[in-house]
């Protein structure tokens, strides 16, 4: 299953739509990283909202695609961890450091929004 | 006691997905929070990727638990692969040989209320983990 990438002015946004194996996360790091290359994207918001599980796999791919594009000049938030899944993350000892975090879109796109002005 | 037996052969990263939304299926079917269904979900995923990753191939086996006085659930994961050396070693946080976070034993081990490990090296790993529900 492939996740669909919107482009909103220079936020791109990925929508996990439902269980993903690891193969699909491997595609997602690569087509999001070649996106924010092309359309010269400053943010990227992926939303984990549907995510049944947050595994050691899934929280290193997020935590990879975060550094690559942070090394291409560009931001990520990961937005609408859900409780269970955080909890189930810390128990596991997932800490997902080093990325920004927020708690649905609105509150992304607000994070990257306010990272832009001091960008400037 | 248990009623019910799923058995998940896994060698692909796709099965993973499906023996952990199975265990879930079940884990709510029995009564479970479902918080208590994503930790048990999530470690069914760390299990499984275990036997993709170390093994190639083998099976989870789901089962709940029927006792006099309280219901549970079992995860077996169970493979024919290389097995582990040092299982003390493999059950320390931090410590990995695929490259991958080194979390995986340990972390299924606070996810769920019991856990026993049995591998020899050569003769594969099996892994029967319990989770009680409250």
């Amino acid at each position: 299953m492939e996740v669909p990438i919107l482009k909103q002015g220079a936020v791109l946004i990925a929508t996990f739509q439902a269980a993903l194996s690891d193969a699909d996360l491997n595609h997602l790091r690569s087509a999001l990283v070649q996106q924010v290359v092309r359309f010269r994207s400053r943010g990227v918001i992926v939303d984990v909202t549907a995510m049944d599980v947050m595994d050691s796999f899934a929280s290193r791919t997020l935590r990879e695609i975060a550094h690559m594009i942070r090394l291409r000049g560009a931001e990520t938030v990961i937005v609408g961890i859900q409780p269970e899944v955080a909890f189930a993350m810390v128990q596991l000892g997932l800490t997902l450091e080093g990325v920004a975090t927020a708690l649905d879109l609105e509150e992304g796109l607000a994070y990257l929004n306010q990272k832009f002005k001091t960008m400037k | 006691m248990s009623r019910v037996e799923i058995r998940v052969a896994i060698s692909s990263d796709q099965d993973i997905v499906v023996a952990r939304q199975k265990g879930r299926s079940l884990a709510l079917e029995l009564g479970f929070s479902s918080g208590d269904a994503t930790l048990i979900a999530t470690a069914i995923s760390e299990l499984a990727r275990n036997i993709v990753s170390y093994a190639g191939s083998g099976q989870i086996a789901l089962k709940d638990i029927q006792g006099s006085t309280r219901v549970g659930i079992t995860v077996a994961a169970s493979d024919n692969g290389p097995g582990i050396p040092n299982v003390s070693q493999a059950l320390r946080d931090g410590f990995s040989t695929s490259g991958s976070l080194g979390l995986g034993l340990p972390g299924v081990r606070r996810l769920m209320d019991e856990f026993e490990i049995v591998s020899k090296p050569g003769q594969g790993t099996n892994v029967v983990v319990k989770k009680w529900r409250p």
